[in-house]
């Protein structure tokens, strides 16, 4: 693990964008279950409203609703190519630090599982105002509440997963993903077939890395510990307005404070 | 990437966010296509109030395609009614008035929804830098001294 004052772009750019485009089709092939309380959010969304999806991944968030609009946005090439199968939305590669959107225009924004992979604390702040940034405000003239946005992180207290962390271990690890040879994929598949898939948000294959066909790639992650993520919005100018805890994440639904 | 989709884009730069030039984005070199979808008025109606209907307009005309409407249309006009037998019945019998896409619809579909830049670029007005488009995805990302 790389000191914190060597982590930042270039940290990224090796073990966040770099990991994604290579496992990009393997990693979209385990994640096609919507989580209930992103679902719901998006389920909630009047018609007509027009979102943003930043960190949008394979895309599995813009199948939910397919009466508002989202323009999805994703670091990975290979995933965004995936993600854009779902109409009418659109998708785009964007980095979450330099978004191409006009700011104050989206009526809903949601982070899922993004603001993690940024290595600093000033960066992941600046992730979550970026994000906060594309919100429209509220306008008291015409007595409109602003935009939202829901944001997932994953978090540290986690006691009951397989990986195990708890409050006062290490928040910044690396996360091995392990991409096994498709022969052997397909034959574990097909063993598992009939079994629920693991709920888990970072659910991977669990083959050991030994595995001769197979390959591990590391990935970064701050863990949050209780309390960071709303800290987070805090400083980004966002204000809190739910928030909670759901299998192994740290969620909030955040708007933007009154000028 | 879809027409409508120019209406949520802008520069990726800072220093342009807050510039009027920045927005819309100018296809440049773009090759189009035509990616066929199930029209859908409802969506059509909702995503009406939503457009920089001028912006929009003006890159229309920039990419040679056939000209929007000086004004959003109303969403009353995306409709029509029509005599028509229900689904099945050929019985002639059962006339019954349905509501149908109106051309006007089906013209806003082919141009926002089905015509795609394929290959091209997006150049910002303000700035002057141009985003790539291939395989008809856009890609935003800023080479390090950009950012």
């Amino acid at each position: 693990m790389a000191k914190s004052e060597n982590r930042g772009e270039e940290y990224e750019a090796e073990h966040v964008h770099s990991v994604y485009e290579q496992i990009a089709f393997h990693f979209s092939s385990t994640r096609y279950k919507p989580w209930p309380i992103v679902e719901r959010f998006l389920q909630e969304l009047p018609d007509g409203s027009v979102c943003v999806d930043v960190g949008c991944g394979n895309g599995k968030y813009l199948a939910v609703n397919p009466r508002v609009f989202i323009v999805g946005s994703d670091r990975s090439t290979n995933l965004v190519k995936i993600a854009t199968r779902h109409e009418p939305h659109a998708c785009v590669v964007a980095d979450n630090l330099s978004l191409p959107h006009p700011p104050r225009s989206f009526d809903f924004a949601i982070s899922i599982a993004v603001i993690h992979h940024l290595s600093t604390p000033s960066r992941r702040i600046e992730a979550v105002r970026a994000v906060l940034e594309l919100l429209k405000p509220p306008s008291s003239a015409a007595n409109l509440s602003g935009g939202k946005a829901l944001i997932y992180v994953w978090a540290l207290e986690q006691k009951d997963s397989r990986r195990g962390w708890d409050e006062g271990h290490e928040q910044d690890v690396m996360v091995p993903w392990v991409m096994k040879s498709n022969e052997k994929a397909k034959k574990e598949k097909a063993q598992k077939k009939g079994k629920e898939e693991d709920q888990s948000l970072e659910q991977e294959e669990t083959a050991s890395s030994d595995h001769p066909d197979s390959k591990t790639f590391l990935r970064y992650y701050h863990l949050y510990r209780k309390g960071e993520l709303e800290h987070d919005v805090g400083e980004a100018g966002g204000e809190v307005l739910e928030s909670g805890y759901e299998k192994d994440n740290w969620w909030v639904i955040a708007t933007v404070k009154g000028s | 990437m879809k027409i409508l989709t120019l209406n949520f884009l802008t520069c990726a730069r800072k220093l342009c966010k807050s510039s009027n030039t920045a927005f819309p984005l100018h296809p440049k070199e773009a090759d189009l296509e035509i990616v066929e979808t199930e029209i859908n008025v409802l969506f059509l109606k909702n995503i009406m109030g939503r457009l920089m209907w001028e912006e929009l307009k003006g890159v229309v005309g920039e990419l040679g395609l056939p000209d929007l409407p000086p004004t959003p249309p109303e969403p009353e006009t995306l409709v029509e009614t029509k005599l028509q037998a229900p689904e099945g019945d050929n019985t002639g019998l059962n006339i019954e008035k349905a509501e149908v896409p109106s051309q006007i619809a089906k013209d806003l579909h082919r141009v926002l929804l089905e015509t795609c830049v394929k290959e091209g670029k997006l150049v910002c007005g303000n700035c002057g830098h141009e985003y790539a488009v291939r395989e008809g995805i856009a890609n935003f990302l800023l080479p390090g001294h950009l950012v």
